[in-house]
């Protein structure tokens, strides 16, 4: 589902953002990211989901790749992407329903079908009784959820969370993590950015760690560790 | 997806991007009602002057059906030879009727108008030529065919002199075409003023908006989606700022009619001042929405074009 080959990201010429990033994704897997702030985990998202471009590599994403669509075709990959991001981005002046509808309605669904996969969505993150509100009038979680719905609501074969869980209590972010679970269960490939090591620990799934825009992996932590020990007794 | 489908999917699309746009201008009152004005004003002036041209030249077409050619003949030419050139001249298209005046009539007729007729009766012989005078149809009644007429009539071999009574004609015309020229210029100017100033409104809101559009452009939305709105906007603007402009120009030309009528009676005048009328209205609300479209197409493109990658 999602293929990094090779791919660096510099924001600017003596900042290396990603460098030399290589995974893949299974179709219907799921996934967390993690890693220190500034590791590039928002980078690697951004990345995916055609929000910027890479410096170098090669990114395929459901079996589309990236290099060869145009700027007028990008809107067309992001309709089967589910983003959602810390701040649920919501319209403050369309109501939750509204809100939700928006990508069905940028898809140009027909006035039915809106109805029916707006208020499915809604009752799939137990939002149905609040469709009239305005986001205004909903808790952090709630408007979580609504940010999630809308992502869901076109059907997207890819979900990805940045940090969707940052301005929870722990009970809610449990609560939406099992959400991304239920998504994955019935087939979307999911990957969430997230800091929140014992939560995702608890989930079993596979954790990507990033490290200064590197793929890290356990062997090498390990070893970096030993290192890192060997040293801080050389110093002492 | 059939295309009936997609022409229904397309006009919904455009319903709701059109109802939606109203909807937010109507929201926010004042500020819509301050541009709308300032639009208003800005096509009420050369608007205005337009009308006002329009009634000058009408006014000048009332007064050239009086447009009249002299001929004056050669002392050589008999009166029977100037009657035959009478009837002939008749046959012409651009000739309405020729009436001759002989030179005793001119004689008499020149006695009563000036009332020195003691002088003239001391003159032995009568120093008028014959006079034809031709009265070109109303339909050639330009500038440019009288003098065409005039032209022609100049070669004819009896003729001698050949004067068109109404030289001031085609000053008035040319006067007008100076002031046409002008207001163009103006409208233009003050065209451009409602572009900037639509274009202007529109950038505002696409910068007060630029959330919502980095929102929706997160979850797929085409710059066509993202753009209609505001196009829309922009030619609710155009169309409305007409509709004040129409308004104004009608208040204006009723209040200038009121002396302009009693001054056309003291000359036994049926002139009165016309406004704008249907067509013009029409004309104008196309102005606006054409402009009001391509100001907000620039603003938005230029949003569109800035926050791309
Ligand atoms: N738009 C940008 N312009 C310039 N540099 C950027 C930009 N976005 C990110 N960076 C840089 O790229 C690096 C990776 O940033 P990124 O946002 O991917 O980190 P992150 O892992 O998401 O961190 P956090 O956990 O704090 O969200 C950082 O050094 C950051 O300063
Ligand atoms: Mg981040």
């Amino acid at each position: 589902m999602i293929d990094f080959d090779n791919v660096s990201m510099r924001y600017d010429p003596n900042h290396t953002a990603l460098s030399n990033l290589t995974f893949h994704m299974a179709k219907g897997e799921m996934a967390f990211l993690t890693g220190h702030s500034g590791a590039g985990k928002s980078t690697l998202l951004k990345l995916a989901a055609l929000l910027e471009r890479p410096t170098n590599g090669k990114i395929v994403v459901n079996g589309c790749n990236y290099k060869r669509v145009s700027r007028r075709k990008i809107p067309y990959i992001r309709r089967n992407i589910g983003l959602i991001f810390q701040n649920p981005h919501l319209l403050p002046e369309l109501t939750v329903f509204d809100n939700v509808a928006l990508p069905l309605v940028i898809h140009g669904f027909s006035h039915q079908e809106i109805q029916k996969r707006v208020r499915a969505a809604l009752d799939k993150v137990s939002l149905g009784n609040k469709e009239r509100c305005y986001p205004k009038g909903l808790s952090g979680g709630e408007q979580q959820r609504v940010g999630i719905a809308r992502a869901v609501v076109n059907r997207p074969a890819l979900l990805l969370a940045d940090e969707p869980t940052g301005n929870l209590d722990p009970d809610l972010s449990a609560e939406i993590m099992n959400l991304f679970q239920e998504f994955n269960e019935v087939g979307v490939t999911v990957l969430v950015a997230s800091h929140d090591l014992p939560l995702i620990a608890s989930m079993r799934h596979r954790i990507i760690t990033l490290k200064q825009g590197r793929l890290f992996d356990a062997g090498a932590q390990l070893q970096w560790q030993a290192n890192h020990v060997q040293e801080e007794g050389v110093l002492v | 997806m059939s295309l009936s489908d997609r022409w229904h999917k397309l006009l919904e699309r455009h319903a709701h991007a059109s109802v939606s746009s109203l909807g937010r201008l109507w929201r926010t009152p004042f500020a819509t009602m301050l541009t709308l004005l300032v639009i208003g004003v800005a096509l009420a002036l050369p608007a205005c002057l337009y009308v006002l041209l329009g009634n000058v030249q009408s006014f000048g077409q009332g007064w050239d059906k009086g447009a009249q050619i002299s001929l004056f003949l050669k002392v050589s030419v008999s009166q029977a030879t100037a009657q035959d050139l009478a009837s002939q001249l008749k046959q012409r298209d651009d000739v309405a009727n020729v009436t001759y005046i002989s030179p005793q009539d001119g004689l008499k007729k020149f006695q009563a108008q000036t009332g020195i007729g003691d002088i003239v009766e001391d003159l032995h012989s009568n120093p008028l030529p014959a006079v034809l005078e031709v009265q070109p149809t109303l339909s050639v009644q330009t500038p440019k065919s009288i003098e065409a007429l005039l032209t022609d009539l100049k070669r004819l071999p009896q003729v001698d002199i050949a004067e068109l009574d109404m030289q001031w004609l085609k000053r008035l015309y040319t006067i007008i075409e100076v002031i046409r020229r002008g207001v163009w210029a103006l409208a233009a100017l003050l065209g451009l003023a409602v572009l900037l100033v639509i274009g202007n409104t529109i950038r505002l809101s696409t910068q007060n908006r630029r959330q919502e559009i980095e929102i929706i452009k997160l979850i797929g939305a085409t710059n066509s989606f993202i753009r209609r709105p505001f196009l829309y906007s922009g030619m609710y603007y155009g169309l409305f700022g007409a509709i004040i402009a129409w308004i104004l120009v009608s208040i204006t030309i009723s209040w200038l009619n009121v002396p302009v009528v009693q001054l056309a009676k003291l000359y036994s005048s049926q002139f009165s001042l016309h406004g704008l009328g249907f067509l013009g209205g029409v004309k104008l609300a196309c102005v606006g929405i054409v402009l009001g479209f391509f100001g907000s197409w620039f603003s938005v493109n230029r949003h569109l074009r800035a926050n791309e990658l």
